[in-house]
């Protein structure tokens, strides 16, 4: 009996490495710590029903940055073992296979359970106050989307200390991902992980199209809408193409591996290059899923801080439809070495430069709003401008990736590594970055201190030169990706040793970021205008953080940059501030279902990874009565009383007469 | 632009037409769905691997059954969309619960079809072309399943609700869902079965 157990044990716990001893240690502390503050406190109950079963979209949004937080630091110290690894020729830290495991979960973490949530979250506490609205069009689906890329986010973490890492690299491809070289439950933990987080993802997808189209402030037209706005909407228009793909795609690789299938293996009939067709359908509309909100941000930071309407709107909505677009026809730039001909290499590769235009567009209307405004550079805008060098670089090295026979060349190399990082980190998530700093006081009422925040802008920025620009010139002199060691004769060791150095940078400047957080709490100075930065949008017209029915009375939109507008009449005179009739508000209520539903889901999963169908098939069942009786209540909504609201908007420094 | 936030104190009917335009964009989805399954089974068809193909398994028979008893339970919903614009609750639930059979019965014939299949030795795992057959029509049976748990429950909703709003939206959604996995069958009938066994 023991033995078997001891067995089970060492099959089922990932054993014999210090590094995952280590992280055993951590989770159990950590998992103790909180359990024991929780019951401490007594803050079990709050946390139920403030947080777990929350519908509020801007608590939804605080969640999801938190979560992306914790993940950026753990995909963040993946990078700095690889690039420990990597710093000196022969180095021994770490094995081959576990060099494998690292790329895989460090790629896999940063795109879908770092970058995707951040935007996600950004997303909810943004956009229904940009839109005027009191929350998104469904709240309880919010939720669930929540949940559910919650539970696929831990699912997928899991497999550092349960059953192992996947190690077939951050798309998977086959055959190497098939079960015949891949047996282990790693590759399982990868499937299951990104697919119920990528359910959620299509509904939030859905939620937010229906959304912007549909509950949108009186007076506000869709050439009204804030640019943000504009830019989620293809994002999502985006989502809700490329997501559907994604879960077939993964779905098709589950019933290779799981029913003995032979989609992509090599024997009975299988293709291996539909599987690489199929992924990167999904693959690199995926990287303008995440970019278009990232240019949504900077146009609404530019012209806030240029003190001028943006320019270009209508180009700029133009370009980002074209965008999303086009993104979908250059899948096959990434396999232009894969032997598809001339004829359909040439067609990627010009469809591929194309959206180099629409987005040198973008960049020029940023140049324009700034060209003769009274620019103020405090630290979102500091990121907005730091960031265009940074587009204007990866797009170029992008567009000489796209010039299919020099791909040739390129193609697996550190080039490429060095281009898609100063996309991702230098235009995404420096941009997510440029949000944060801009929102933040209209997320949680107090800005970040701005001194500390330039520290981080700076440290970030030379680490991120530092680490990657060596790696273009690495890649030019043969360097390929995915390599975990390489000899003292190859002449890679001074740039390599200095990527490092960048690496290590950039740690430290996130560790003075989460200081910039912890200080501005301390020292917090809470901003009671509501519009600290003297901002365009709607969501600056509300207190902040915003009630949570976030508008007291609906606003009537009027202009483009209607709140700019309403301040300039009412400073000039021509208008009152307008006197309001307050109204009960509907609201949604609370409610378990998401958490418990996406639990159910994580059962159904971690079932099948470990084909424990004892687990599965409850799990699935679980998810079925919770869909059940959600369709059964119909009591899922109530009214704020009008003197709540009145209570609350005094509570908020607002007197409402 | 239609506007959710017009009236203020009947929210109920606006949530009701949003969800439903939820609903287009979600089936929307599937279309991606099927539209890349079916792309899959075109590029795996000739995939036999040596193993049986589509003129040696295919009964068209049995399909042409099969198409038709899904065909005329599409027709059945749209009568139960009729009797509920009447007013007509029984009816309603009747014409309902037909369909449900009906979809049963579609079912029924399709497991009978792969067990009888699988005894002459083509399994998921024989070949590509089988993988992808099995996943394709196998899809669309999930979809039919799910279709009928969701059918019996809005019934249920129906007998201790009434037709109310939201029971209307909810039986124009799952009649919109049964029509469009009509239409996905049309073309798994035409591209897999006519088209596999000429
Ligand atoms: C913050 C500093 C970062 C550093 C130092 C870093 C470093 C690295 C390194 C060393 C590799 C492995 C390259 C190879 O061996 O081929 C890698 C791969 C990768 N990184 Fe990062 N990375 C960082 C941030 C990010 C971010 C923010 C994202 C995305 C949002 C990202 C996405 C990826 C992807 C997709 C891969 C490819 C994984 C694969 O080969 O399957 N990285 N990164
Ligand atoms: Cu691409």
């Amino acid at each position: 009996m023991w033995e078997s157990v001891k067995e089970f044990a060492s099959e089922f716990f990932v054993t014999g490495d210090p590094l995952i001893y280590g992280a055993d240690v951590s989770i159990v502390l950590s998992i103790i710590a909180v359990v024991s503050v929780l019951t401490y406190f007594k803050k079990w109950g709050w946390l139920w029903r403030e947080w777990l079963t929350t519908v509020d979209h801007k608590k939804i949004g605080i969640m999801y940055i938190l979560a992306s937080v914790l993940m950026l630091f753990r995909g963040g110290v993946d990078a700095l073992l690889m690039r420990a690894q990597l710093a000196m020729p022969e180095m021994q830290f770490l094995s081959g296979d576990h060099y494998n495991q690292i790329f895989t979960t460090h790629g896999v973490i940063m795109i879908l359970f770092m970058a995707m949530p951040l935007m996600f979250g950004l997303f909810n506490v943004i956009v229904p106050l940009q839109l005027g609205a009191r929350d998104v069009a469904f709240p309880f689906l919010n939720a669930l989307s929540f949940w559910l890329f919650f539970s696929g986010a831990m699912l997928f973490n899991l497999s550092f200390v349960i059953g192992g890492s996947p190690d077939a690299g951050w798309l998977a491809y086959p055959p190497y991902s098939e079960l015949a070289f891949n047996p282990g439950p790693g590759q399982d933990f990868y499937i299951w992980g990104i697919q119920i987080s990528g359910i959620g993802s299509l509904m939030t997808g859905i939620n937010f199209i229906v959304t912007i189209l549909k509950v949108r402030a009186p007076g506000m037209t869709l050439m009204k809408m804030p640019m943000f706005s504009w830019s989620v909407l293809s994002s999502c228009i985006a989502i809700v193409f490329a997501f559907p793909i994604l879960t077939v795609t993964l779905a098709l690789l589950f019933i290779d591996r799981y029913l003995g299938g032979h989609f992509f293996t090599l024997d009975g009939g299988g293709n291996p290059m539909m599987y690489i067709n199929l992924i990167w359908m999904w693959g690199h509309p995926e990287v303008y899923i995440i970019v278009l909100p990232a240019f949504g941000i900077f146009s609404e930071i530019v012209a806030t801080f240029s003190r001028k309407k943006l320019f270009g709107y209508k180009s700029m909505v133009f370009a980002m439809i074209i965008i999303s677009v086009l993104s979908f026809l250059v899948w096959a730039h990434h396999f232009f070495t894969m032997g598809s001909g001339a004829d359909v290499n040439a067609f990627f590769a010009v469809t591929t430069m194309l959206i180099a235009i629409p987005t040198g567009v973008k960049v020029f209307n940023w140049l324009f709003t700034m060209f003769r405004g009274k620019i103020t550079f405090e630290t979102p805008m500091l990121w907005m401008v730091g960031i265009i060098p940074n587009f204007v670089i990866g797009g170029m090295t992008g567009v000489l990736l796209s010039v299919a026979p020099a791909d040739f060349q390129y193609h697996n190399s550190y080039f490429l590594v060095a281009h898609f990082h100063q996309v991702i980190i230098a235009g995404v998530v420096f941009g997510f970055f440029a949000g944060l700093y801009y929102w933040w006081p209209k997320i949680f009422g107090f800005k970040l201190n701005e001194r500390i925040g330039r520290w981080a802008f700076w440290l970030w920025n030379i680490g991120f030169y530092l680490c990657f620009m060596p790696q273009y010139a690495l890649g030019l002199m043969g360097m390929t990706r995915r390599l975990y060691t390489y000899g003292w004769d190859k002449g890679w060791f001074e740039m390599n040793l200095v990527s490092t150095i960048g690496a290590v940078i950039m740690g430290a400047a996130f560790l003075v970021q989460i200081w910039d957080i912890a200080h501005s709490i301390k020292h917090m100075k809470r901003d009671t205008t509501g519009d600290p930065w003297n901002a365009r949008t709607l969501e600056w017209s509300i207190p902040s953080p915003a009630p949570f029915y976030n508008f007291a009375v609906m606003p009537q939109v009027t202009s483009q940059d209607d709140w700019h507008e309403r301040k300039l009449r009412i400073e000039q005179g021509l208008e009152k501030p307008a006197k309001v009739e307050l109204e009960p508000i509907h609201m949604p209520k609370n409610s378990g279902i998401p958490i418990v539903m996406s639990m159910f889901w994580f059962f159904v999963g971690f079932g099948l990874i470990f084909d424990w169908l004892w687990m599965a098939v409850p799990g699935f069942i679980g998810v079925i009565a919770c869909m059940v009786v959600h369709s059964f209540n119909y009591d899922t909504d109530y009214y704020v009383t009008v003197e709540e609201i009145k209570r609350t908007e005094a509570e908020a420094g607002r007197v409402i007469t | 632009m239609a506007n959710v936030n017009a009236g203020h104190h009947d929210h109920h009917p606006d949530q009701e037409e949003l969800r439903t335009f939820a609903f287009w964009i979600y089936l929307m989805t599937d279309v991606i769905l099927f539209a890349t399954l079916f792309a899959t089974y075109i590029v795996l068809q000739g995939s036999t691997d040596g193993g049986p193909g589509p003129k040696d398994l295919f009964q068209m028979s049995g399909i042409y059954a099969s198409t038709f008893i899904l065909l005329t339970s599409s027709f059945t919903s749209g009568l139960a969309i009729l009797a509920m614009n009447k007013g007509n609750r029984l009816a309603l639930m009747n014409w309902l619960g037909v369909t449900v059979f009906l979809g049963a019965s579609f079912l029924f014939l399709e497991i009978n079809e792969f067990i009888h299949m699988v005894s002459e030795g083509a399994t998921i795992g024989t070949s590509a072309f089988l993988t992808a057959f099995y996943t394709l029509v196998g899809t669309h049976g999930l979809h039919v399943t799910l279709g009928m748990g969701w059918m019996i429950i809005v019934i249920m909703q129906i007998a201790k609700h009434g037709i109310t709003p939201v029971t209307k939206r909810k039986v124009n959604i799952i009649s919109l869902f049964w029509h469009f996995l009509d239409v996905v069958w049309i073309f798994v009938f035409t591209i897999v079965y006519v088209m596999g066994v000429n």
